[in-house]
Order: C-alpha cells, then sequence, then structure tokens
C-alpha cells in the first residue's frame, strides 16, 4: 500500500463521513423551519401576473425577477459551444 | 457517417416538421404555457440532430456551416443581454426592467393575460423567450453538429 493510496483512502472516508452526514441532517420534506417567513414566495404568487403580465409565473420568475440568474444560464451555454468548437475543430482535418 | 437507411429518411422528413412545430410552440407560448426558451430550444435542436442522425454529418454540414450556427448564437445572447440593457433606458431604470408591462412605451404590448391565447402579453416575455430559443437552438445544434462532423469515418486520425 503506497503512500498514494493512503491518501486516497483517508479522503475517500473524510467526503463519505461528510455526505452521510449532510443526508442526516437534510431538513424534513414539506415541513417548514421554525423562522420561516414565506415574504418572497407569497410576493411573488400574488404580484406577478399584475407586474409582469405573464400568465406563466415560472417564466416570469426566471426571466423578470431572477433574469440575471438567465442571464448566467446563458453564458454557461455560451461557453460549453464555444469550448466544444474550439476543441473539436482542430480535429476536422 | 454517410446516413442511414432509405425508410429512416422518409420517416425523418415526416417527423421532422412535426418536432420543429411544437419546439417552435413552446419558445413563443413560453410566457403562457409551461415551458420556455430553453425548453423549446432543446426540443428543437433535438429536431435537427435527428436530422443529423439520419442524413449524416458530411451531408448535413453541407447544408448547415458551424459559423452561422455561430453567429446564430451569438445574436442570440447579443439580444438578450440588449433587452435587459433596454430596461436601464426607459421605465425604472434597473437590469432587466420589464419595461413594457404597465407603462405606454409599447401600447400594444400593454396587456395583462387574460387567458392563455393572449400572445401579446407580458411585455418583454416573449421577446426574451426568442432570443434565448435561438441562443439554446444555435448552442445546441453546433455542438451536435461539430462533434458529429469531427468523429466522422476518417475524421480524426487521418
Amino acid at each position: 500500500m503506497t503512500a498514494r493510496d493512503v491518501v486516497a483512502i483517508a479522503f475517500f472516508a473524510l467526503i463519505a463521513i461528510f455526505l452521510i452526514f449532510a443526508a442526516l441532517m437534510t431538513h424534513p420534506f414539506g415541513e417548514l423551519d421554525d423562522d420561516y417567513t414565506p415574504d418572497m414566495d407569497d410576493y411573488i404568487i400574488q404580484n406577478a401576473r399584475n407586474e409582469t403580465g405573464a400568465d406563466n409565473t415560472v417564466t416570469s420568475v426566471v426571466f423578470d425577477y431572477r433574469g440575471f440568474d438567465t442571464l448566467g444560464e446563458a453564458t454557461v451555454l455560451f461557453t460549453a459551444v464555444a469550448g466544444v468548437i474550439l476543441i473539436f475543430r482542430r480535429l476536422k482535418k | 457517417m454517410m446516413g442511414m437507411s432509405r425508410i429512416v429518411k422518409t420517416m425523418t422528413g415526416i417527423a421532422f416538421p412535426l418536432a420543429m412545430i411544437y419546439g417552435l410552440y413552446i419558445i413563443a407560448h413560453g410566457h403562457l404555457t409551461p415551458g420556455g426558451g430553453f425548453q423549446g430550444g432543446a426540443v428543437v435542436a433535438s429536431a435537427c440532430a435527428m436530422i443529423l442522425v439520419a442524413y449524416g454529418s458530411v451531408w448535413t454540414i453541407g447544408k448547415v456551416k458551424e459559423k452561422q450556427l455561430s453567429i446564430l448564437e451569438s445574436l442570440g445572447a447579443i439580444g438578450f443581454i440588449g433587452l435587459a440593457f433596454f430596461g436601464l433606458l426607459f421605465g425604472a431604470k434597473i437590469f432587466f426592467d420589464n419595461f413594457l408591462v404597465n407603462q405606454n412605451t409599447l401600447p400594444m404590448f400593454n396587456e395583462i393575460g387574460k387567458g392563455v391565447m393572449n400572445i401579446n402579453t407580458a411585455g418583454l416575455l416573449p421577446f426574451m423567450n426568442f432570443a434565448v430559443g435561438l441562443k439554446v437552438i444555435a448552442g445546441l445544434f453546433a455542438i451536435v453538429l461539430v462533434m458529429a462532423y469531427a468523429t466522422r469515418k476518417g475524421g480524426i486520425t487521418e
């Protein structure tokens, strides 16, 4: 057993313990926190239709309230396309 | 890849317009029904990938160049960011301001949705859906096309 194996096993055990504890400490599904205040959800559900005019509230969140987040998604796609074209263009000829 | 048999090509010719119409419907009705630019763009790009599989990458790259797809994708990205920046000129002067709704900038789109058939509602959201849809169509099809053409028979090593 080399030192490389020892380091690998130690990292594996560390990450496994971390993941197990994270799974045990997850929030129970469907239950609210004690200090949970649903201000944001209620505001969007009640006002999205009048403020953005869209019937689809999900679209009004994705493109209006959280438009900056969608810009990040589009940037991720753009970067992926640029990387794929950059790599595979060398293989063309 | 020189394409598949005549049966597959014929069935692709039948299925391609239907998939195209479905994807474009999802993009155009993104602010009314479930879906939007990303989802409808993925459907349309899948239809284009079906053409690519059935007819082969050599035939397809004779019809569509990757440079054209790159230009289309950049147009979609510039349109999206440009529509976001237009909010700084009109209305509340914030980034990603939906300046067409509840204002008299362009009265045709100044409406609140009354049902799923009112497509001229929601102000800026349909235009953003179209920009993102164009970007996703061109981007995903460019990825599939370039990978298929680079890994064709005799494409990598020789």
